[in-house]
């Protein structure tokens, strides 16, 4: 690439491509510089799943990669690993979670933003946010010393004997498990979904929620005919965030999960997470293939997460897709 | 505070001292760094701020991130000092040759529970029993054979134990796996394993909260712990046959019923001795047998020497149980075969 200061005397600009001209050298070094931040993020990111996979590398020797992914044992001294349990609490309890914690925050956000009034929206939405700085180790205390003496005593019990012919609700009431889990997690996710919510509503055009009240709508059929429809490619946008941040979330989740490196169909039976086993086990894991274990968990959680993500572009993308479609 | 130009150039250079790894401090003290175990820590911070006292020329700055992490930062030689509540194994040695165990204090493990019953009564069968899932109510057979007289609920029994790896979990299944064969044989040892019943928590703390708000649960803490919480402790039978009580006395009294092998890597559950606790183990530090760097090595010799010998005395006042003579004799000799750059210390003016 010649140097700038012979183009700057070039006599024939127009012939130049617009790129080289030595105004567009900031321009070409700003681009640069964004590329290589922009590459950082990948950079980080490889060099993360490159360790692990390093890190991970002498549990192939003992353990076949298909019995580990579906294997259900984990028990170091013999040195036999299996991730189901974890991955299978992962998902139920981040299962429950959005189960809970979407129709309470998109109720929330429809209240404040269609028929709350003024005056409280500030209140509620600092409250919420307030919500979404608590640290997760306090969660977990609450969760331990609240949550799951409240589950235990009063829910569980009633739960099952309403609901107990389904297998979900059965099993004898210890407190401890995925549903105490995932209710923590449907509270720590609630600030995420709720504030992206509120701010995907407030952009649904006056026009569309009046012309359907014009049309006879009642408020209730406004929101539902053309807010609501307005904003859901938002509001699953916003649920993914949220089911984002439970599918890491460590600390709170070890203190009420039970650590029970076990599968059951049962809400109220203890369970292990992917994110909890790692935070147990790694500062003490000795044993070169314990660590390699842990380590092929947290590429698990990687992979699963990476998974979780694109069926969220592809949901957006359907969502996005589906009234315009209908209104064409 | 005001600080002078001076200082403040002390305190840059001390900062320099410390990022090019050198040992000096600001006021040209000896920094000694080590990392390992979280259970003695409290002890150590108070040994390292007491002998500081006394050397003021020598600084420690110690890590509790865990045995794990200990026997990991010596084997590859970024501290000058590891610690670990568990010896290090055969193949653990193997990779980092001429290091060598020190004890330095003992610990215990009890069995806490939650109960309406004063004072409980174990035996070995009872407590794998128990944590096997075996045996599943206050009142079963096993456990009112031992505790005559003693009004047993007819409540289901909760196992607690603990989540995170753990010296304190090694302990107690090296227990479990010495006094029940089919313990050894379905479960086994080490500081995460795969337990057959109950619910796991996270640290003491874990544990203690939740033996305390789950009617009729059974879990294991450390004796230091249980003590500070004056939580209920069952008296276990030993090998011996006697009854005892979880304190620092019997936790001493369990390194005297073994034979202590050269390098002290030994397990010392299920110790002979009417008086011993048989969940007791020793906490060591990890150091080289000869020490690369003549002013830290000696520095550091010298504090395991006080430890061994003055430290002691401040075991007992934060819930430790203090080495007896008899060890202290054999640590005393396998300090004297300490070397710096191939030169022994000389130990006795620490007398």
């Amino acid at each position: 690439m010649p140097p700038p200061a012979d183009l700057a005397g070039a006599a024939a600009p127009d012939l130049a491509p617009a790129r080289w001209r030595p105004a567009n050298v900031g321009d070409r070094a700003w681009a640069a510089l964004l590329t290589l931040l922009g590459g950082t993020a990948l950079v980080v990111a490889g060099v993360i799943v490159l360790s692990l996979v390093d890190l991970a590398r002498p549990l192939g020797a003992k353990v076949a990669i298909s019995r580990f992914l579906l294997g259900s044992d984990w028990n170091p001294v013999a040195e036999s690993f299996g991730a189901l349990p974890f991955v299978y609490g992962t998902l139920v309890t981040s299962a429950v979670a959005i189960l809970v914690a979407l129709p309470v925050s998109v109720g929330l956000a429809v209240f404040l933003v269609e028929m709350g009034p003024k005056a409280l929206r500030p209140v509620v939405s600092f409250l919420v946010e307030t919500l979404a700085a608590i640290p997760s180790v306090v969660y977990g205390l609450w969760g331990l010393f609240v949550l799951v003496p409240w589950l235990r005593e009063s829910v569980e019990p009633r739960l099952g004997a309403a609901l107990g012919f389904l297998p979900l609700f059965r099993g004898p009431p210890i407190g401890l498990g995925y549903l105490a889990a995932g209710l923590l997690l449907a509270i720590m996710i609630l600030p995420t979904i709720a504030s992206v919510t509120i701010e995907v509503l407030k952009t649904t055009p006056p026009a569309l929620r009046e012309g359907a009240l014009a049309l006879g709508a009642t408020r209730w059929e406004a929101i539902r005919t053309a807010v609501l429809p307005y904003g859901r490619a938002g509001i699953v946008g916003a649920a993914l965030l949220g089911l984002g941040r439970a599918l890491g979330e460590t600390m709170a989740v070890t203190m009420v999960i039970g650590n029970s490196p076990e599968i059951s169909a049962s809400l109220f039976a203890p369970g292990y997470s992917l994110p909890s086993i790692i935070a147990n086990e790694f500062s003490e894991a000795t044993g070169g293939v314990h660590v390699a274990a842990l380590a092929a968990l947290g590429l698990v959680l990687f992979g699963l997460t990476v998974a979780l993500n694109a069926a969220a572009r592809l949901l957006v993308a359907a969502v996005r897709a589906g009234p315009q479609g209908r209104a064409a | 505070m005001k600080k002078t130009l001076p200082s403040m150039l002390r305190m840059l250079a001390a900062a320099a001292a410390l990022a090019a790894g050198g040992p000096a401090l600001a006021d040209g003290a000896l920094l000694v760094n080590g990392a390992g175990a979280t259970f003695p820590f409290p002890l150590y911070s108070k040994w390292f701020s007491e002998y500081g006292k006394l050397h003021p020329e020598v600084r420690f700055n110690y890590q509790s991130i865990g045995s794990g992490g200990g026997i990991q930062q010596i084997t590859n030689g970024t501290v000058d000092f590891g610690a670990s509540d568990a010896p290090m194994t055969d193949e653990e040695l193997a990779r980092a040759p001429g290091v060598v165990h020190v004890p330095t204090v003992l610990g215990a493990v009890v069995v806490t529970y939650n109960a309406p019953i004063p004072s409980l009564r174990l035996t070995a069968d009872a407590v794998a029993g128990i944590f096997l899932g075996r045996i599943q109510r206050w009142d079963d057979p096993a456990l009112a054979a031992v505790n005559p007289g003693v009004k047993l609920p007819s409540t289901p029994i909760a196992v607690v134990h603990r989540s995170d790896g753990s010296g304190t979990t090694a302990i107690f299944t090296d227990y479990l796996a010495k006094v029940s064969p089919e313990w050894r044989q379905r479960v086994g040892a080490g500081k995460s394993v795969r337990w057959p019943a109950g619910l796991g928590a996270k640290g003491n703390e874990g544990v203690t909260g939740l033996v305390k708000q789950t009617p009729g649960a059974v879990g294991y803490v450390e004796l230091a712990y249980a003590n500070q919480n004056r939580l209920a402790m069952a008296e276990l039978r030993n090998r011996d046959g006697a009854f005892v009580k979880p304190t620092i006395e019997s936790t001493s009294a369990a390194a005297g019923g073994v034979t202590m092998p050269d390098d002290f890597r030994v397990s010392i559950t299920d110790a002979r001795g009417k008086d011993a606790w048989p969940l007791a183990s020793f906490t060591y530090l990890l150091v080289p047998r000869d020490q690369k760097d003549a002013a830290k090595g000696k520095a550091l010799v010298e504090f395991l020497w006080w430890a061994a010998h003055d430290g002691q005395r401040l075991a007992a006042p934060l819930d430790y149980a203090p080495l007896p003579a008899q060890v202290v004799e054999k640590v005393s000799a396998r300090l004297k075969t300490l070397s710096v750059q191939g030169r022994p210390v000389d130990l006795a003016s620490s007398r």
